[in-house]
């Protein structure tokens, strides 16, 4: 006993000696678990996709090469590259439109015990399992659905189907098309958008906006000039979010929406089924290789210059 | 003397709090008005009444002529500089500057030269491309005031602009705000805690308590002839005698009050019972107890200092001897 807290002592001693052994120690794990785990499966899957595959034996060529990633350039595929990364951007928009008067609520009104109502109310709905919301959404928009029934009972079926003749973004219902498959992304990654914006808009001091009032700018010249750019990381960092699930998400678009296929069902398919695990990984690094192009451009345009 | 700014039976509540209650005021134009009181006192509040960030509960307010109750800030002809200073962290100094101009729909050109003009004014000339947060705490305070003084405003407020500050600072921006408005001619509305920058800067001082205004005048008349104890004791640590001392001398049961540098050492007079000793280099403070009252005098350089439980006798002129009659 006595030799075990005389040992103890000692380590201590040692680590408060040389600082810089703890730090060692309390990193390696972490480091470890990021250096190996995560990024060398990043690196396994970046590699996989520079190899390509045989088509008539389907076996897989280790030759380092580039024609997997023009396989991406097919129009079959590059229409699925189009249609993820339009989705993605309007979801992205629509979940900072519908958000920002939300979080800006959130930030400046909401005070005492309605701040924790506010947390609970966005966050709430990251509690039930995704895929029982994805399965609501599709009870909703179905033909059958409630939404559907709210338009007949106002006498708005004419309305409805007039936007589901429209093609592309309409369809047989709504829970078969694209305009479905945005409803249920904007509200399954809605909070991810809020949050980040709550966050930054919570510390634009209040005098900040009195100043620019005060110096003779109208509300409107007030959010464009002062409380959007000051808001502009927490809006950039909930985008980066949304944009990124979008692009990776596969099961909204399989249960609710068209036919038509996304990046995340396209490596579904490619590395399941077909085995076609090069194709995969290259459709994997489209959102690493747009998410890196996205953050450049962010910060070109100034984006995190209020940091 | 044309009315710049004046307030009728101005009230702000808060609930069961009344921040600012039934003031009248009227600040002439081209004056420099300081709101002198403690914190909490609703001095600020005033001035954000005068903005426009805050509504008065009841009670007029008229900027030049016009009500100004229902015209939002940006419509005001006012401008502010913030105890904060709220400068845009993400606009370089001279977009700061420019920033009520560009607004306006001023051309860049134009606005960009107009902001350089301010920025020289407050000898910044070399600092526009700089962001706010490379300056210093009195460079911030010298862009905020270029920043408001660029759309021109008929009156600029103030809210404790130099408290930020060091003393040194302090007292060199004192000077330059007080030249600064002598040049410009426009009226400066002043909050301030520090009752020797409002004596020192301003032609007119009001005292705040508890939401109300105590007593308007100027400097002089705050100092010389304070009209309640509390003007007497915030405003530089003036002797308040209780009415049962002055009733003993004077036969009148009133406060009064009795500025420390006009007490002196004397053959004859009211016996002293020295508590402390206090040298301040160009005088020295000596705390004591007159018939059991606590008093201060301020004695000159060159003048027989006593010691710490000494008693001596101290006197002052009659005429010294000011009478408070309200509460």
């Amino acid at each position: 006993m006595k030799m075990q807290s005389a040992m103890l002592t000692s380590i201590s001693d040692t680590l408060w000696r040389k600082p810089n052994l703890l730090i060692l120690l309390l990193i390696l794990p972490p480091a470890l678990w990021l250096g190996i785990i995560y990024l060398g499966s990043l690196f396994a899957l970046l590699a996989q996709s520079f190899f390509s595959i045989d088509e008539f034996s389907g076996v897989i060529q280790y030759e380092l090469t580039l024609k997997t990633y023009g396989e991406l350039f097919r129009p079959s595929n590059f229409d699925i590259i189009i249609r993820t990364v339009v989705m993605a951007t309007a979801v992205t928009i629509g979940a900072a439109i519908i958000g920002f008067p939300v979080a800006y609520f959130a930030a400046r009104y909401a005070q005492g015990k309605w701040k924790p109502i506010f947390y609970l109310g966005v966050m709430m709905p990251l509690w039930s399992s995704y895929l029982v919301k994805v399965y609501s959404w599709k009870l909703i928009l179905a033909k059958e659905g409630i939404l559907n029934w709210i338009f007949e009972s106002l006498h708005l079926s004419w309305l409805l189907n007039a936007y589901l003749a429209i093609p592309v973004i309409g369809g047989y219902s709504l829970s078969v098309s694209a305009t479905g498959t945005f409803l249920v992304f904007l509200y399954v990654w809605l909070p991810f958008m809020i949050l980040p914006m709550q966050a930054s808009l919570e510390r634009v001091p209040h005098t900040m906006l009195e100043a620019s009032g005060d110096l003779g700018a109208r509300p409107y010249q007030t959010f464009r000039h002062v409380l959007l750019p000051l808001a502009l990381p927490g809006v950039i960092a909930g985008s980066i979010f949304t944009f990124s699930l979008t692009l990776g998400d596969y099961i909204i678009p399989q249960i609710v929406g068209s036919s038509r296929r996304f990046i995340g069902q396209a490596v579904y398919a490619y590395q399941g089924t077909a085995g076609n695990i090069p194709l995969a990984a290259a459709f994997a690094v489209v959102p690493i290789i747009l998410m890196a192009f996205y953050l450049w451009l962010a910060k070109r345009k100034g984006a995190f210059d209020a940091l | 003397m044309t009315s710049a700014i004046r307030l009728s039976g101005v009230s702000r509540h808060y609930g069961a709090v009344k921040a600012v209650d039934n003031i009248d005021l009227d600040i002439a134009e081209g004056e420099f008005f300081a709101m002198l009181g403690p914190s909490g006192s609703g001095k600020t509040t005033t001035l954000r009444l005068i903005a426009g960030f805050e509504r008065p509960t009841v009670g007029e307010i008229h900027i030049y002529g016009e009500v100004a109750q229902g015209i939002p800030p940006y419509k005001r002809p006012v401008n502010t500089v913030f105890q904060d200073y709220a400068l845009f962290p993400h606009l370089n100094v001279r977009d700061n500057v420019a920033y009520g101009l560009m607004v306006a729909g001023v051309p860049k050109f134009a606005r960009h030269r107009s902001a350089n003009d301010a920025l020289e004014m407050v000898a910044l000339g070399a600092y526009g491309s700089r962001k706010p947060s490379e300056l210093s705490g009195g460079q911030r305070q010298r862009v905020a005031l270029a920043r408001a003084l660029v759309n021109n405003p008929k009156a600029l407020l103030l809210d404790e602009p130099l408290g930020a500050l060091d003393l040194k600072l302090r007292e060199q921006m004192q000077e330059e705000l007080k030249a600064l408005q002598r040049s410009l001619g426009i009226t400066f509305v002043f909050v301030t805690h520090d009752q020797g920058e409002a004596l020192s800067m301003a032609d007119r001082v009001a005292v705040f308590n508890e939401g109300r205004i105590v007593q308007i005048g100027t400097p002089e008349d705050i100092y010389y002839r304070p009209i309640s104890p509390f003007v007497a004791d915030f405003v530089g640590s003036s002797n308040v005698l209780p009415p049962k001392l002055v009733a003993s001398l004077l036969g009148r049961e009133v406060y009064g009050s009795l500025r420390p540098e006009a007490v002196y050492l004397s053959d004859q007079g009211h016996a002293a019972l020295i508590t402390s000793v206090s040298f301040l280099g160009a005088a020295t403070r000596v705390s004591m107890a007159v018939s059991d009252v606590a008093m201060t005098m301020l004695l000159p350089k060159g003048a027989t200092i006593p010691k710490v439980d000494d008693i001596v006798q101290v006197n002052w002129e009659a005429s010294d001897l000011h009478l408070m009659f309200a509460p």
